[in-house]
């Protein structure tokens, strides 16, 4: 079970004046289980290659293959694809619409043309998993807190039971407790179901935390493609394109230059002061 | 001088069911006391829900108190009559860009200021130009707003504020809805707009790494003020904060955790400059 | 589909007919408009469509990039053809079956496709030069006297052009939250009539809330701004009447008096 992208480019307003090619040349594989984070600045084509994987934009040219079926192909069910690889947009809440918020959660797998009683019984797992407490359930989901509504939201994508679960900047908004409360949901969801995560996020310290691959985009392209550790050794290279790695990531490369043998290239803060406490140790 | 004196301000949000009864009151400020100097950078930081922006939207009399007193630049909000003084000398700027332009070309936003306390032609030309400059936008006073980035936008409606020459900008959460370089365009703006022209500056954000450039700081809960001091007396209190639902900076943090450790570093550490300092003189 | 549109957007060039005062241009295009429908006969057609190639060229706004305007109204166009080709009574001209196309037939059709044609050729000059807020300013002052019988002339110049600031902001907000359903399996091309003014509901309703609370950020952000109303209110760039609008005014009232000595002499 993978995903696989073969030389995909996109292309916006094409043969227009304000043509832009958001997608230059992505090959991509994308194995089952995986945890990865895609990072890049507003406009480096983050958001529109995510939208490629679940057949939502087409691509100009290149070809996209889920579990080895080319998903162009005439006859492959792409609404199917949909349901099979759900994506959660930024801000999810403003797609609320229903009057409970257990009918809004149910939308996604009545669509899929799952009886209501299936449907609901879909619903009541999702919500469950996003941890929403069972008193809200009937109320109206624009009672909710900003990070409530956001994990009916993602409930609501999780109800159509994906395997692979797409999340486009999960956090945008939400202050610290929310935020942690939504990425350790998301975590949960990778350890327990074995769900393949995609998390679009552009702060490195999240994203550092949760996941075991990093694909860092710029102006359309793929950059690099590793490990957090990895890819943050290539310092300035993130930052000739204004990103930045960890705050972490530097001190130890400043600590280093002091002379203290701190050794590693810690992306987390645990990582960091592990590291910091053996060289210590050492002395 | 001080510019901003609020005394045990409320502020209750009453819900009325439809025969006017009252069905729940919600207190967003209570009790709040708040003294802000002439020229000042203060933050406030808090939660969502913690009555921060409530707060916000009393500076600038959008608001006014169901109890205790608040004085801005000497003069009562309570009164009717200084409102519109009030609302020019506390200029505010909110959190979601698209929201708050109300032209569609650059300088034309920038003049509706001015344009409705009544500035003369050429004045206004002048303002324009000058507010423009300042936050580094000039180049693109003829554009649509639509096609800038939401860090140019941000600094559009602080240009917005600044025609109207206030002198106090309240920014109600201006970075929330930004990557992280639109976030650093528009800090670097207010912060040098508080140190060249001496504006006051009200920033309120939960987000800590912006509070570090502030002089002092006060944290919400609940609609009290819970904490304030000088941002290194506040990020010493790591464990207070926390039970207030906010985090610290990485930097901070690694640094409590290290000193938690055994490592004798000195506490409030806001960058990574100073813990660089601090593990090379013990090593 | 909705990017197509030319009318009312504006091109921006440097002519004459950018310079001129937008109420110069609402008048001129009102006479123009009230001429189509005034003029008659060969000379007539012929003032009319010298004038219209006259100002086009004047406004160096590129030709193909007004055409593309005309689009829209094919459908419209084509209606319009038809009806006056097959349903004037008259001397016929050709027969078959149950149709009949008469001389008269004739002649309306290619006049009503020729008013139709140069009524939208024309208005789309004037938004193509004009801003649109210089639109909406000129509209303000040139409905002002309607102030005295209280329409709120400011009031609805500023809706207008809130409008227009909103119109592509609320168009991307419809795009994303079509994507967002889309993306939890909704259909909104399939089905028959019913079912798909359903599957508009997981559309709009997410459409007003955001729009009402747009209008709600807005209505506080001008009101910090201190906007209250038109009333003491000073302008960035009022409007001024140049010596060319003077020139402009002259040409076209001077215009709309030929095409009427045209239909009264022939």
């Amino acid at each position: 079970m993978s995903i696989i992208l073969d030389k995909v480019n996109y292309v916006y307003s094409e043969k227009t004046a304000y043509e832009i090619q958001a997608l230059k040349n992505i090959s991509l594989k994308i194995e089952d289980g995986e945890f990865i984070g895609i990072i890049g600045h507003t406009g480096s084509g983050k958001s529109t290659l995510i939208q490629h994987l679940n057949g939502l934009v087409r691509a100009t040219s290149g070809g996209i293959y889920y579990n080895g079926r080319d998903i162009y192909e005439d006859d492959y069910d792409r609404k199917k694809l949909r349901g099979m690889v759900g994506l959660v947009f930024q801000y999810p809440e403003h797609q609320l619409f229903e009057t409970t918020i257990f009918a809004d959660v149910s939308f996604g797998p009545k669509n899929q043309g799952f009886t209501k009683k299936e449907a609901e019984l879909k619903a009541f797992t999702a919500l469950r998993s996003v941890g929403l407490s069972e008193d809200y359930w009937y109320r109206s989901p624009f009672e909710l807190s900003g990070g409530q509504k956001r994990r009916v939201a993602i409930a609501g994508v999780l109800a159509m039971d994906p395997e692979v679960l797409i999340l486009d900047e999960p956090t945008a908004g939400l202050d610290p407790k929310g935020r942690d409360e939504i990425l350790d949901q998301v975590a949960k969801l990778h350890q327990e179901r074995r769900m393949t995560i995609i998390l679009v996020s552009h702060s490195m310290e999240d994203v550092a935390k949760y996941v075991k691959r990093l694909i860092v985009m710029n102006q359309g392209s793929i950059m690099l493609d590793g490990t957090p550790g990895e890819i943050f050794a290539h310092v300035q290279e993130l930052e000739a394109v204004g990103l930045a790695a960890p705050q972490v990531t530097y001190l130890m490369h400043d600590l280093r230059k002091r002379g203290i043998q701190a050794s590693g290239t810690a992306t987390t803060l645990e990582e960091a002061k592990e590291a910091i406490l053996q060289a210590f140790h050492k002395k | 001088m001080k510019f901003i004196e609020a005394r045990k301000l409320i502020h209750e949000y009453i819900r009325r069911d439809e025969e006017g009864n009252v069905e729940s009151i919600l207190t967003a400020l209570d009790q709040v006391d708040l003294d802000v100097k002439q020229g000042e950078f203060v933050a406030v930081l808090g939660h969502n829900g913690s009555g921060k922006s409530t707060l916000a939207k009393h500076l600038n009399v959008l608001l006014t108190a169901s109890g205790g007193t608040l004085w801005v630049d000497g003069k009562d909000t309570k009164d009717p009559d200084n409102l519109w003084a009030i609302r020019q000398n506390a200029g505010m700027v909110f959190q979601n860009p698209d929201n708050q332009i109300i032209a569609s070309v650059v300088e034309e936003d920038v003049a509706f200021g001015p344009e409705n306390i009544g500035v003369s032609t050429p004045e206004i030309w002048k303002r324009v130009e000058r507010s423009l400059k300042s936050v580094g936008m000039i180049k693109y006073r003829e554009h649509s707003p639509n096609r800038l980035s939401g860090g140019q936008k941000q600094r559009i409606a602080i240009a917005g504020v600044m025609a109207m020459e206030p002198k106090c900008i309240v920014l109600d959460e201006p970075t929330a809805m930004l990557d992280p370089n639109g976030r650093r365009e528009v800090l670097d703006a207010v912060e040098q707009l508080n140190k060249e022209k001496g504006i006051t500056v009200i920033l309120i954000t939960h987000y800590m790494e912006e509070v570090v450039r502030a002089d002092r700081v006060y944290v919400m809960d609940n609609g009290r003020v819970v904490m304030q001091g000088t941002p290194r007396s506040i990020f010493s209190q790591v464990d207070t904060l926390k039970s207030y639902r906010l985090d610290v900076p990485q930097i901070t943090l690694l640094a409590y955790e290290l000193r938690n450790a055994g490592l004798n570093i000195p506490e409030g550490i806001l960058t990574r400059q100073e813990l660089v300092e601090a593990l090379c003189r013990l090593y | 589909m909705l990017r197509d549109i030319t009318i009312g957007q504006y091109y921006p060039a440097d002519s004459v007919i950018h310079k001129l005062d937008p109420r110069t241009k609402l008048m001129g295009a009102l006479l123009y408009i009230v001429s189509l429908f005034v003029f008659r006969g060969v000379a007539g057609f012929a003032a009319v469509t010298l004038t219209l190639i006259f100002i086009i060229a004047l406004s160096k706004v590129p030709f193909g990039y007004m055409v593309r305007g005309l689009k829209a109204i094919v459908v419209i166009l084509v209606i319009t053809i038809v009806f006056n080709l097959f349903l004037t009574p008259g001397e016929p001209l050709v027969e078959f079956w149950k149709f009949r196309i008469t001389w008269q037939g004739l002649e309306n059709a290619g006049f009503m496709a020729v008013r139709l044609t140069y009524l939208i050729l024309g208005s789309s000059v004037l938004t193509l030069t004009t801003t649109p807020n210089q639109l909406t300013d000129g509209m303000e002052q040139a409905l002002k006297p309607l102030n005295k019988i209280r329409i709120p002339v400011h009031e609805i110049s500023m809706m207008m052009s809130i409008a227009l600031r909103f119109i592509p902001i609320l168009i991307e907000e419809t795009d994303k939250i079509m994507k967002a359903q889309l993306a939890r399996g909704a259909e909104f091309e399939s089905g028959n009539l019913i079912k798909k003014a359903k599957s508009l509901v997981p559309l709009l309703v997410p459409l007003f809330i955001s729009a009402f609370r747009r209008a709600n950020d807005l209505a506080m952000a001008m009101e910090a701004r201190c906007y209250h109303g038109g009333q003491g209110r000073t302008k960035m760039k009022p409007l001024r009447y140049k010596r060319k609008d003077a020139a402009a005014y002259l040409l076209s009232v001077g215009y709309f008096a030929g095409v009427i000595a045209l239909r009264i002499v022939f």
